[in-house]
């Protein structure tokens, strides 16, 4: 930007002349507010866009573990005592897990019960365990901690991904009447009152739409005839009776609501159990245990406590009792939020929380690997011969016009290249980082070779004649002096086309890098896959899970970006000339 | 510059020499559908955590473009395995026969809902299968059974008892194999509901035809794109819209989408799997035979997706939003497997 004397400071008198001058300024102020404009609103755009990613990416950085206290028990891990790694490796230690974790509810007994308590587990989250032990067999027989992953469920459930929750202390002294199964809870003090109230109000809301619809279905079967009269009329009908049983629910204040699983759930934490309330009334609520208290004792003000979880329990993945199970683990203080290395150290899996990015970013590295090789030394050459040796003739003109026009081919057409010549012709392996790397060097080459043409042109004559002058042949003269000076240019050039490869996804779908790869891969021969191809896999899967490690993907991916670009920039600065 | 020329000869070289690499393959690679990328991933990773082998690549084409590559040829370059979220069609067959892969095995894995869903915020709505084709076909017959341009802008211009709501469906676009299940299963059934498109299909069946694979292009359908997760986000913003997807990601957004009870009944587990619920389809991954036996572990991988513990009622697959078969069907399927029978062809379409 250039410093302009302020327009603003000239007098400017009323002369038919000065009039025009006096427009020019308008126009020019036109045109600067114009500008600012564009910038303010994509700076608005950019920062919208990437609060967005951040927002829903960060989650995914942080994981819940259960510290969970277990014996390396001799009999599951190595009942042979061999110590080998291999034994140790194909030992039974989900089972250790389940049962230390099942250990902790008294209650839990039926299979069903059992299921549901497994299911807050990561089907990997024996993997730290098997790993701490396989490492140091002499932890067999030893009783320790270890961190076991959480499922992907109970993860989001504990991040507060499901539900809002409401705690509300008791202010009275809680009495408990056992009847059967059924508990029975009465406070001293107003607790379920407020409760009560907005339970009803939900209901109210619900009839008050019932209401709307059955308002307008009776308006349009006004002067209607024949079948579809008839089915608008049972619907209305089956509407009517819906709202009847609505209304006999909330009839007056102090009758009893019965809860159910379209309703917020009211769980009631005593004396180290947890009933959920089944039926609310003012006074107190009845309902069942999902964690039997310790004591029948009157719990005392203060020492209890009321959980709303406000999403109604058949809109919530992880269900009332699960739910409970977490919250008295929160509570006893074993479950921890930790940084999620695995994130960066594991391959792709089926498993949100077990989902890595380095299979990714190994294959992305291999990849770009495979293109700079072989697009730097092709792309530099073909740039000198072409801006200093050739002849301009008609050829060199066509290849030049050719050039241009191959950096505006629509990267797909090069995956289909990429596909007959690369696979079908060459036989080369598919989803490999080595054709990857071939279709996008393709897809590069243009890229910097103009690029490196410009920076070979921005040297100036006079360096290369002095050369010439002193004796040096045209090769040692563009060897030992043009090409050095034109360096930070070709880099520059160089390190966008390589972000431009970065992100290309609509090539590689044609050679099988769009795919499900775990194993990490180890060379450019391997299958791989590379990040903006499992950002697009990613988004794609049901699990809500994996919108957040979409998002932390995409972050990684801005941030290798970013990363390429600093240096780029950090590469001219350091490097640059001026004449 | 000399060095960069011998990098240029090192980097020749190596690409030289892994040429020659290219042989042998240890690992089973599969291709095809989007819709079971899911499931099929799963069992893969499954597969290569507990039998030791390398987990398959699993690549996500489409249906179409599975059946393509898989229908190539028979040897280590060509995939061993295909997902489809359809039958294979007879012409496919022919094609694979063609280029010599003759012994297809079909693998049932289970099923998927299509759901027609919309925001939890919005009045809950009820369709049947021939309002549905109603409200979004590009020709309807009008009062004299001739097809007219789509003249419905509301729902309750379709039927009185729909809401009278402006019609605005997110869906698949036409390269997508949920595309052709929508028309398969909610719009052909529909139109052959109503009187007028039932003469029509006795008269002229390829004028039917044309009519059920039609969707209108005045706005009412909107084309969201391949993924799914785009439309449940969409339906989210907007609680008029309605959405068309497969079951498995209206199971995971629950708490945000409902399902639009089609001709009566609710998507769910239970009535995709027990059929009352119509709008569902059977999902299959296609085996090579002939690869049997020279990529390692492909047996045995086939084993795995057909076990109880994978597609089975409480398998991991079912966590997965797969719609299992029934116990009784899924014996079959197992007991088939064991010897890996392949298709005849005659029983395609």
């Amino acid at each position: 930007m250039t410093d302009i004397a302020s327009t603003n400071d000239i007098p400017v008198t009323d002369t038919p002349r000065d009039a025009l001058v006096k427009k020019r300024y308008r126009a020019e102020r036109r045109f600067k507010f114009y500008g600012i404009a564009a910038i303010v609103l994509t700076a608005l755009f950019l920062s919208v866009v990437l609060l967005d990613v951040l927002f829903k990416g960060i989650p995914a950085f942080s994981e819940y573990r259960l510290d969970l206290k277990v014996v390396a028990d001799q009999a599951l891990l190595d009942p042979q005592k061999t110590g080998d790694r291999t034994t140790l490796l194909a030992g039974n230690y989900d089972k250790i897990i389940r049962d230390a974790l099942a250990a902790q509810f008294p209650d839990v007994t039926t299979r069903a019960d059992r299921r549901a308590l497994n299911g807050l587990l990561s089907s990997g989250a024996a993997d730290d365990f098997r790993r701490m032990v396989s490492n140091n067999p002499s932890l067999v027989g030893q009783e320790l901690t270890v961190p076991v992953l959480l499922s992907d469920d109970a993860d989001q459930f504990l991040k507060g991904y499901q539900t809002n929750e409401i705690v509300l202390k008791g202010t009275g002294t809680l009495t408990q009447t056992l009847n059967g199964d059924a508990y029975a809870l009465r406070s001293s003090g107003d607790d379920f009152g407020k409760a009560f109230q907005e339970i009803q109000a939900f209901l109210f809301q619900r009839l008050d739409r019932l209401h709307t619809e059955i308002a307008r279905l009776e308006k349009t079967l006004q002067g209607m005839e024949g079948d579809a009269a008839e089915s608008l009329r049972g619907q209305v009908d089956t509407y009517k009776a819906e709202a009847e049983t609505l209304n006999a629910r909330i009839s007056d204040a102090n009758t009893a609501i019965e809860l159910d699983d379209k309703l917020p759930s009211l769980l009631v934490n005593v004396n180290g159990g947890t009933i959920k309330a089944t039926q609310i009334s003012p006074a107190g609520v009845d309902g069942t245990k999902l964690i039997t208290p310790k004591s029948a004792e009157p719990a005392s003000p203060g020492s209890w406590s009321i959980l709303t979880l406000v999403t109604p329990e058949s809109n919530r993945r992880v269900q009332d009792q699960a739910a409970t199970w977490l919250e008295q683990l929160k509570a006893s203080g074993t479950i921890e939020r930790g940084f999620a290395t695995r994130f960066f150290t594991s391959g792709d899996s089926r498993e949100p929380e077990l989902a890595g990015i380095r299979g990714a970013l190994i294959g992305t590295l291999w990849t770009l690997a495979v293109t700079l090789i072989l697009c730097l030394p092709l792309g530099v050459g073909a740039a000198i011969y072409l801006e200093e040796f050739a002849p301009k003739n008609r050829l060199t003109e066509v290849i030049e016009i050719n050039i241009n026009n191959l950096a505006a081919v629509p990267s797909i057409v090069f995956g289909l290249l990429g596909l007959a010549m690369f696979l079908n012709f060459f036989d080369l392996p598919r989803s490999a980082p080595l054709v990857g790397g071939l279709v996008l060097a393709l897809l590069v080459m243009p890229t910097i070779i103009i690029a490196s043409r410009a920076a070979l042109r921005s040297v100036p004559p006079s360096i290369k004649e002095a050369a010439l002058g002193v004796g040096a042949s045209h090769q040692q003269a563009i060897f030992h002096h043009v090409l050095p000076l034109a360096m930070p240019g070709i880099m520059t050039g160089t390190i966008i086309g390589m972000a431009h490869a970065l992100g290309e996804t609509a090539p590689l779908l044609m050679i099988g890098m769009v795919a499900f790869i775990v194993d990490i891969p180890g060379g450019i021969t391997d299958a791989s896959t590379v990040l903006p191809v499992q950002i697009y896999l990613w988004s794609d899967l049901p699990e809500v899970a994996f919108q957040a490690k979409t998002a932390a993907a995409i972050l990684v991916l801005l941030v290798f970006l970013f990363v390429m670009n600093a240096a780029a920039i950090m590469l001219r600065r350091r490097f640059e000339r001026r004449w | 510059m000399k060095k960069l020329l011998s990098t240029v000869a090192v980097a020749a070289i190596a690409v030289a020499a892994s040429l020659g690499a290219a042989s042998a393959r240890d690992q089973i690679r599969i291709v095809g559908s989007s819709t079971v990328y899911p499931f099929t991933t799963a069992v893969a990773e499954n597969f290569g955590k507990t039998s030791g082998m390398k987990t398959p690549v699993v690549e996500s084409t489409g249906t179409g473009g599975g059946m393509k590559l898989f229908c190539e040829g028979v040897g280590e370059k060509f995939p061993d395995a295909t997902n489809a979220s359809r039958r294979i069609k007879k012409g496919e067959f022919a094609d694979c026969n063609k280029n010599g892969v003759k012994d297809i095995v079909e693998v049932l894995i289970g099923f998927d809902g299509l759901s027609f869903a919309q925001s939890k915020t919005g009045m809950p709505m009820k369709l049947s299968r021939k309002n549905f084709f109603l409200a979004l076909a590009k020709e309807v017959p009008d009062a004299d059974g001739k097809l007219v341009p789509n003249p419905y802008k509301n729902w309750s211009e379709v039927d009185p008892s729909l809401p009278n709501e402006k019609i605005e469906v997110l869906g698949p676009p036409p390269t997508s194999g949920t595309r052709d299940s929508m028309h398969e299963l909610f719009m052909e059934p529909g139109a052959a509901e109503i009187p007028a498109m039932k003469a029509l299909k006795e008269k002229d069946a390829k004028a039917f035809e044309a009519a059920w694979k039609s969707v209108r292009e005045d706005g009412a359908y909107v084309e969201a794109g391949e993924n799914d997760n785009v439309i449940v986000q969409k339906l989210e913003a907007n609680p008029k819209a309605f959405g068309v997807f497969g079951y498995s990601f209206l199971e995971e957004n629950i708490s945000k989408l409902a399902g639009v009870p089609i001709d009566g009944v609710a998507p769910s587990f239970e009535t995709i799997a027990d059929g009352s619920y119509k709008p569902s389809r059977e999902m299959f991954v296609y085996v090579k035979k002939a690869h049997v036996g020279v990529v390692p572990g492909l047996d045995k991988f086939v084993a795995e997706y057909v076990s109880d513990g994978a597609t089975g009622e409480d398998g991991y697959l079912a966590e997965k939003g797969l719609v299992p078969l029934p116990a009784e069907r899924h014996a079959e399927v197992s007991k088939a497997m064991a010897t890996l029978e392949p298709m005849k062809g005659d029983e395609l379409k």
